[in-house]
């Protein structure tokens, strides 16, 4: 495998990382730049939650994964601790595998 | 969760840390399983390495050792991990206003802009804790996701299949745990339109554009935020 590839995604990597702590981290944001940035996460990650639950490789699939967030989605809801919500979403998809 | 009842201060730090660790664990089993695969697509274990070190991008890293394992070329791989890496430019656009201080110390930074530690810096509600949640979040990642890589590509075997303790399932609930306090108005808006948008993507368009596309959700926040009706 070439190292000159690997490390031009290295540099690609953190290019794409860096543009906003780098080039926007040190001025002044105005409120209105900040209204828009303080949003831009919510539906990034939004999406990727449903993706990494949902994506069989070009197609949506509801497996193991989906009762694992319905899990997790009604312990958020009981306002359960941050890592109880987590092992509790892992050990729903692990037992219906172990039983599949 | 946790972060409406713990309010006090002198709480919010062990916690903070805590789910730091916690998620570093996960990740890294995540990255035995990398790093076996890493070597098995033909790197060496140097490669799979640095790669982990200076990537440091999960997605990224799985989509190009993956298309050489298919029998693709380094070239071929590059494309779409470099689709997968296009998310953290908007990552680290969202933690700019958090991610304050001198060129050097924003320079490191920038190389911990990732998933868990947007997710958990913008779970805070305040500065400092997100400022606090982004390098403890971003430190745990780091170590245990190189340490994982190191070990799977020395063993050239791992834990398995991680899938089988459930461990794919516990990114998605980690990231529902921290986006959750971020869906009142105008969260909730900018988070169902992205989301309807990237699953509808997800039959068509290459790996890493769903998410990406999802962006598009922070026009109707937007819009909400400053109270026009969409």
């Amino acid at each position: 495998m070439s190292w000159t590839v690997l490390l031009a995604l290295c540099a690609a990597s953190y290019a794409l990382k860096a543009v906003g702590p780098v080039l926007a981290g040190g001025r002044e944001l105005g409120p209105q730049v900040r209204q828009v940035l303080d949003l831009v996460a919510v539906p990034l990650l939004a999406a990727l939650i449903l993706v990494q639950t949902l994506d069989g490789g070009h197609r949506l699939v509801a497996d193991a994964r989906l009762p694992a967030l319905a899990v997790a989605a009604l312990l958020v809801w009981r306002r359960a601790p941050f890592l109880v919500v987590v092992l509790a979403a892992a050990a729903t998809a692990a037992l219906l595998r172990a039983v599949a | 969760m946790a972060a409406a009842v713990e309010t006090t201060r002198s709480r919010a730090p062990q916690r903070i840390v805590r789910d730091a660790v916690g998620i570093g664990l996960a990740v890294g089993v995540y990255a035995v399983s990398f790093g076996v695969l890493a070597v098995a697509a033909g790197l060496s274990a140097a490669q799979a390495c640095v790669m982990s070190m200076l990537v440091f991008t999960g997605a990224s890293q799985f989509a190009f050792v993956g298309v050489l394992a298919g029998g693709g070329g380094a070239l071929a791989a590059f494309g779409p991990a470099v689709v997968l890496a296009a998310r953290n430019a908007a990552y680290g656009l969202s933690l700019a206003p958090i991610l304050r201080g001198r060129l050097p110390q924003r320079a490191l930074a920038a190389q911990l802009v990732i998933d868990e530690t947007t997710a958990m810096a913008r779970a805070q509600d305040e500065p400092a804790a997100a400022r606090r949640a982004f390098y403890a979040t971003g430190v745990s990642v780091w170590v245990c996701w190189n340490l994982g890589t190191l070990v799977g590509a020395l063993l050239g075997s791992g834990l398995g299949d991680p899938r089988t303790l459930g461990l794919d399932a516990m990114f998605p609930a980690a990231f529902l745990a921290l986006l959750a306090p971020q869906l009142r108005r105008p969260g909730a808006p900018a988070a169902a339109i992205g989301a309807v948008i990237a699953l509808a993507l997800v039959p068509f368009a290459p790996a890493g554009v769903p998410v990406i596309a999802a962006l598009a959700g922070v026009v109707p926040g937007v819009l909400v935020a400053r109270g026009v009706r969409a």
